[in-house]
């Protein structure tokens, strides 16, 4: 890291949570109280793990500080972390993607995204106010590990030439 | 300063009619097929007049438009429109002026974004000084900011650099309406032009950026001869006719937008529509052009008014005039 205590760095953290009600809210508590934003949860319901748990990714906006501080919260609460830290994003990138998004099969152009960089998607938004039938677009938040954001961008680009999609950037340099 | 004014469209008229009240003396004034050159009096032309007759018989007067050229004058200001490839005839008339050693200010974008190496040469062996504050954001100080700092402490220029650009896409933004709609109504309004292809292909702003790119080029060189020319071939330019209503929906619930964005910076130009930000100083709206000039020590400068229109054109071309004399 550059050493700036104030930076704003996006981290995954991958939980198991309880099957009981107020577990999930449980679990998000502490990062609201320590300053973290939340970016998106990924909540899988019907995949529960060998030991009758519930897999949930969270992807949180915090300073380094605030983040170790929410991971010490969330073992002291019980809350059975996997993994914290092991990949620390800190880049966030938003770029959006037009033209015919679902025909041209939505999640494999996500999942390539993730293959291909090593980005991990962590928000999604869709507009389609004409139906999925014509142009419709999709907003995607990025989190990129430091100094990649040029070469995910790129293929992100790659992705959406071949797929006929119209990718707007974000302008990264300057005070954009 | 005698000024000779090749071109008589919206520019090259402002500039006749503000030059007087700046301490100028218009002494020759043409357009493609006609001129007005002063007489051996000392009295300078008479600029209503050559302006009533080039309104009421499309003639600004009865003197042949190359006499504009070999006129009496310290500076040539060439307001013809900007051409691509060779920027002919613009170009030719710059060089005109720089072999008889007077000094030439650009409001024609072509001589300056296709040949600028041609034009360093010319200008090298002349004792004329060429300047082009107009080519780049009309009104708005871009290239005189530049110089001033240094443009080799420049790293990178990036902007809102079409006016029509803007002003669809903050239109679609703001109301919600499509690509097609806001510029039917940019077109009824005057801000389009019946073949608005040059303004929302991206094609204005990549001249201004390639102009823009070839200035931080020769800043950064050692010799100026060694410089890195660019030209139109060299920027990668995507318009505005792909941005969907839906993605600006999408962008401005993250409190984002999108403009046209030109772009300079590592030796690459690049125009294309980008997400900015909604409160960044380049998400300017309507017609309006906003540039940022990342400086290595001043930080980035941001600079934004009217990038278009006769008056603040012709106001660049002022500013020129007054480095000059």
């Amino acid at each position: 890291m550059n050493g700036d205590e104030d930076a704003v760095n996006a981290y995954m953290i991958r939980l198991e949570l309880v099957d009981e009600p107020g577990e999930l809210l449980r679990a998000l508590q502490p990062i609201s109280e320590k300053g973290g934003n939340l970016l998106s949860i990924f909540h899988e319901r019907g995949n529960i793990t060998p030991r009758g748990h519930i897999p949930v990714e969270v992807d949180i906006e915090a300073t380094a500080s605030q983040y170790e501080a929410i991971v010490e919260v969330l073992k002291e609460e019980g809350i059975n972390v996997i993994q914290a830290g092991a990949e620390r994003y800190s880049e966030s990138v938003v770029c959006i993607l037009s033209g015919h998004i679902v025909d041209t099969d939505l999640s494999d152009t996500l999942s390539r995204i993730q293959e291909t960089s090593n980005a991990t998607v962590t928000d999604l938004s869709l507009s389609a106010p004409e139906g999925t039938r014509n142009t419709s677009s999709a907003k995607l938040r990025l989190a990129v590990e430091e100094g990649e954001v040029s070469e995910t961008v790129e293929s992100v680009r790659a992705i959406a030439d071949e797929k006929d999609l119209h990718l707007i950037e974000s302008l990264t340099g300057g005070d954009a | 300063m005698r000024l000779a004014i090749v071109g008589a469209g919206v520019v090259g008229r402002s500039v006749a009619e503000l030059a007087p009240d700046r301490g100028h003396d218009v002494v020759a004034m043409g357009d493609s097929t006609s001129a007005v050159v002063a007489d051996d009096s000392g009295e300078p032309v008479d600029v209503d007049a050559a302006l009533s007759r080039k309104a009421e018989r499309g003639i600004v007067g009865d003197a042949d438009p190359d006499d504009v050229l070999s006129a009496d004058y310290d500076a040539l200001v060439e307001a013809t429109p900007t051409t691509l490839g060779d920027a002919e005839p613009g170009f030719s008339h710059v060089t005109a002026a720089l072999e008889r050693d007077r000094h030439v200010v650009l409001a024609n974008k072509g001589p300056v974004a296709e040949r600028f190496g041609d034009l360093q040469a010319a200008a090298a062996d002349s004792a004329g000084e060429v300047r082009f504050e107009a080519t780049v954001g009309g009104a708005m100080p871009v290239l005189s900011t530049i110089e001033d700092h240094g443009a080799a402490h420049v790293d990178a220029v990036r902007g809102v650099l079409n006016g029509t650009a803007n002003f669809v896409l903050s239109r679609m933004a703001a109301e919600g309406l499509d690509y097609e709609h806001v510029l039917a109504e940019a077109q009824d309004l005057g801000v389009a032009e019946a073949d608005p292809t040059f303004d929302v292909d991206g094609t204005d702003a990549a001249l201004k950026c390639v102009i823009l790119a070839n200035v931080l080029s020769v800043g950064a060189a050692d010799d100026p001869t060694d410089a890195r020319e660019f030209t139109l071939d060299d920027a990668e330019v995507e318009g505005i006719r792909n941005v969907a209503g839906s993605a600006l929906d999408l962008a401005g619930e993250d409190g984002l937008t999108v403009r046209l964005i030109g772009e300079v910076a590592d030796g690459s130009v690049r125009v294309a529509p980008r997400l900015v930000k909604r409160n960044s100083p380049l998400a300017v709206s309507g017609t309006t052009n906003a540039a940022q000039i990342e400086t290595a020590s001043a930080g980035t400068l941001t600079v934004s008014g009217r990038g278009a229109g006769g008056k603040e054109t012709a106001s660049a071309v002022l500013m020129d005039l007054n480095r000059l004399s």
